[in-house]
């Protein structure tokens, strides 16, 4: 971090200038010019959470995404449906059990359990041909959108939140006042709030196994130099299949999220699938970091887009990865 | 592998035998949104046509026919898709369909191309459908989305007191027709809409939506449908907000009111209007609940038909009475039939439908209010019933051009 600063002052600056205006920005009472120039504040601040709970959604599929990438050189393009599938498997676990931390589970291990298949059965195969296994996770991405379509149909599921998790809470923060003085409080639903904080937790377990654990260096290690890594005795096919495991998982993880605070559908995977493509290209490719950092920009560029300039919203999100590609085009975080 | 390719011909001709057969039977196209946010709709239209085809016992004039389903998304390339796939590829030569507003403009112009078809449409209730060069081989025996608001805006006014709204609908053909029937009558009234937003068709995420909804507003009038409307009071609730609503015709439609979830609880006394209205006890609209309920099992139909399910049934009975009168004879290409569809007047389950010049239908709007019924279900309260209404909404044709086309402003609607 101090590194940062000595490096880079100038940046440094314009960073903790943009953070503090933020924090202004966020606690301090409007002006009514204010209000003329963002619209209502809590429309701004709605659309800041918004932003950034959908970001957290997109870290939850992107850092599964980037991991296999950065780990097999394999871009996943059946990542989307992973998502989709972990969601409807959520759905009917949720619908059976009636519990929605079950559903998290069984997703989680049904769809870590898909990927090992993928890996073992297709990926193993024909390790090293990059053209050749992304056209496969694209063939499966397609069989496995009609055979969800032929199981579960057309229609919109959505994933039923706990009753301790339904509701909204009241933050502490106001949004405007009262003509007899009195603040009105921003409110927030409580179920976004801990997806936030559950992929904030996700983030860092994941940054403290892949940094401080033994299989962690492994992994880092097989980023790095696969060959050097089998060659000092290590199973590295093992380490491949854990980590597919994982970000599949993860994926199945998010697809219930995602059919918890939005919804499921088909074509979600596609859509899905193109945010956390976006994500890690704007991140970098291979970074964890560069996912977390990738999801909330993207997050927050497509709800400050769908408020402030709806027609464009959808072009906001491409026009940010132009400009990485033009600028820096290995992605924001990752090592030059 | 040549014994493979050699079974598999053998298979093609098998498979080809009772295909060539079968061309004696009429083929009826039908086209309903079986993917997208409008699922469930597309679904009760389904149901609709299949209730109408067991009641005419499979045939028309006489003549059996199969029908061929295909799936679009409510988007128009899909519906041109489909409709070509029809024409083109099974060869059929009438059309039930489409369900969704865009689709319907876009199979106006389409069924222009191919003077042989003869289309009835299923659901769609864009007004530039039927008002904008009309094509002559297209009949809609359903009220336009305009005309499905008739008498709802002076009602919230007067009745419930609504004196200012906002407005939050999908960003299409029919909420846009939708809300210019509902601010006509609203606006005229002296009622005041202070903010549209339109969302696209198929939004996950409504939070800034609802974030950005006026504190001082009376009610917020919602012309969504299916999994939107569905993913919109879901979210709603979790923000714990308490605005009172106006639906459109298809937010208060049995495909929201039957959805799974607490969500829709908070439509309980929302007014609204459309083509139907759930509890009416109109003998007739009573006997085609009940046909309704007996054809499917409890978990794979509604509480009650759909305006979706109603709307496909009139479809089918109205070709079926105009196939009748021609004795099922195309060989004309059409021509007789669609001069018997246009003089087609349905004793309807939700009420008398004529069509007027433009072969759009002259048909009655109903006022509703959502309730509780004691099982739990939710229905549509029969308010009162506005017969008759025309695409005009009984203006003069200057009078009603004069206020120009549904559009995301139009008609203004200030102070």
């Amino acid at each position: 971090m101090s590194d940062f600063v000595a490096r880079r002052p100038i940046w440094s600056l314009i960073i903790l200038l943009a953070l503090a205006v933020l924090a202004w920005l966020v606690f301090s009472i409007w002006t009514p010019g204010m209000e003329a120039m963002f619209g209502r504040k809590r429309v701004f601040l709605s659309a800041l959470f918004n932003g950034i709970t959908l970001g957290a959604l997109y870290f939850l599929v992107a850092s599964g995404f980037t991991l296999i990438f950065g780990l097999m050189r394999n871009v996943n393009l059946a990542h989307g449906s992973l998502y989709l599938f972990g969601g409807y498997v959520g759905y009917s676990v949720g619908e059976w059990t009636g519990s929605w931390l079950m559903a998290l589970l069984v997703a989680f291990l049904v769809v870590a359990l898909a990927g090992i298949l993928m890996q073992v059965l297709l990926f193993r195969w024909m390790e090293g041909q990059d053209l050749r296994q992304t056209l496969v996770t694209i063939g499966l991405s397609i069989i496995f959108a009609d055979l969800l379509l032929w199981s579960y149909g057309g229609d919109t599921f959505q994933v039923t939140a706990p009753d301790w998790l339904s509701g909204p809470v009241t933050l502490p923060l106001a949004v405007a006042l009262r003509s007899n003085g009195e603040a009105v409080m921003m409110t927030y639903p409580l179920v976004r709030i801990a997806i936030l904080i559950g992929a904030i937790v996700v983030g860092v377990l994941m940054w403290l196994a892949l940094n401080r654990t033994r299989v962690g260096m492994l992994v880092r290690a097989g980023v790095d130099d696969r060959d050097m890594l089998s060659a000092t005795g290590v199973r590295v096919q093992l380490v491949f299949v854990m980590v597919f495991a994982f970000g599949a998982g993860l994926a199945g993880l998010a697809g219930v999220v995602g059919g918890t605070f939005q919804s499921l559908q088909p074509g979600e995977d596609t859509r899905i699938l193109l945010s956390s493509l976006v994500v890690v290209i704007v991140g970098g490719m291979g970074s964890i970091p560069g996912a977390a950092v990738g999801a909330l920009i993207v997050g927050l560029a497509e709800q400050f887009g769908s408020v402030y300039m709806p027609t464009y919203a959808v072009m906001l999100t491409f026009l940010i990865m132009v400009a990485v590609l033009a600028i820096r085009p290995e992605g924001l975080a990752a090592r030059r | 592998m040549r014994k493979t390719l050699a079974a598999a011909v053998a298979a093609c001709f098998v498979a080809a035998a009772p295909a060539a057969h079968a061309q004696e039977k009429l083929k009826i196209g039908v086209m309903a949104t079986l993917s997208g946010a409008l699922t469930s709709g597309g679904e009760d239209g389904v149901r609709g046509v299949q209730i109408a085809a067991k009641e005419l016992g499979n045939k028309l004039a006489g003549r059996e026919f199969e029908l061929i389903i295909t799936a679009t998304d409510a988007s128009p390339d899909s519906a041109l898709r489909a409709a070509r796939k029809l024409v083109e590829q099974d060869k059929v030569q009438l059309i039930i369909g489409p369900l969704s507003g865009s689709e319907g403009i876009a199979m106006r112009d389409y069924s222009k191309t191919v003077p042989n078809l003869v289309m009835v449409n299923g659901s769609s209730g864009a007004l530039e459908t039927t008002f904008v060069n009309p094509s002559p081989n297209f009949f809609r025996f359903n009220s336009d989305g305009a005309m499905w608001m008739a008498g709802l805006g002076e009602y919230v006014l007067k009745d419930k007191g609504f004196k200012k709204i906002s407005v939050i609908a999908e960003d299409y053909s029919f909420p846009y027709t939708q809300v210019f029937g509902f601010a006509i009558g609203y606006c005229r009234a002296g009622g005041e809409i202070v903010q549209r937003q339109w969302v696209p068709l198929g939004t996950k995420d409504f939070g800034s939506v609802i974030a950005n909804i006026p504190d001082d507003v009376d009610a917020v009038f919602l012309g969504l449908g299916g999994g939107d409307a569905v993913n919109f009071l879901n979210q709603y609730s979790q923000t714990g907000g308490k605005a009172k609503f106006i639906g459109g015709s298809i937010m208060v439609d049995q495909t929201v009111l039957s959805s799974k979830g607490a969500a829709k609880r908070l439509l309980v006394g929302t007014p609204s209007s459309g083509g139907v209205a759930d509890a009416w006890d109109d003998p007739r609209w009573k006997a085609w609940v009940k046909t309704y309920q007996e054809a499917f099992p409890a978990d794979k139909r509604f509480a009650s038909p759909s305006l979706f399910a109603t709307n496909y049934y009139n479809a089918v009975m109205a070709l079926s009475i105009a196939m009748d009168k021609v004795k099922g004879d195309l060989s004309d290409g059409g021509a007789k039939l669609r001069a018997e569809l246009a003089k087609v007047e349905l004793n309807a389950p939700n009420g008398k439908i004529r069509l007027d010049d433009n072969r759009q239908a002259i048909a009655t709007t109903f006022i509703t209010e959502v309730a509780e019924l004691p099982n739990g279900d939710l229905t549509n309260k029969f308010v009162r019933a506005v017969p008759d209404v025309t695409q005009t909404l009984g203006l003069s044709l200057e009078a009603f051009k004069a206020i120009g086309l549904p559009s995301r402003t139009n008609p203004e609607c200030k102070k």
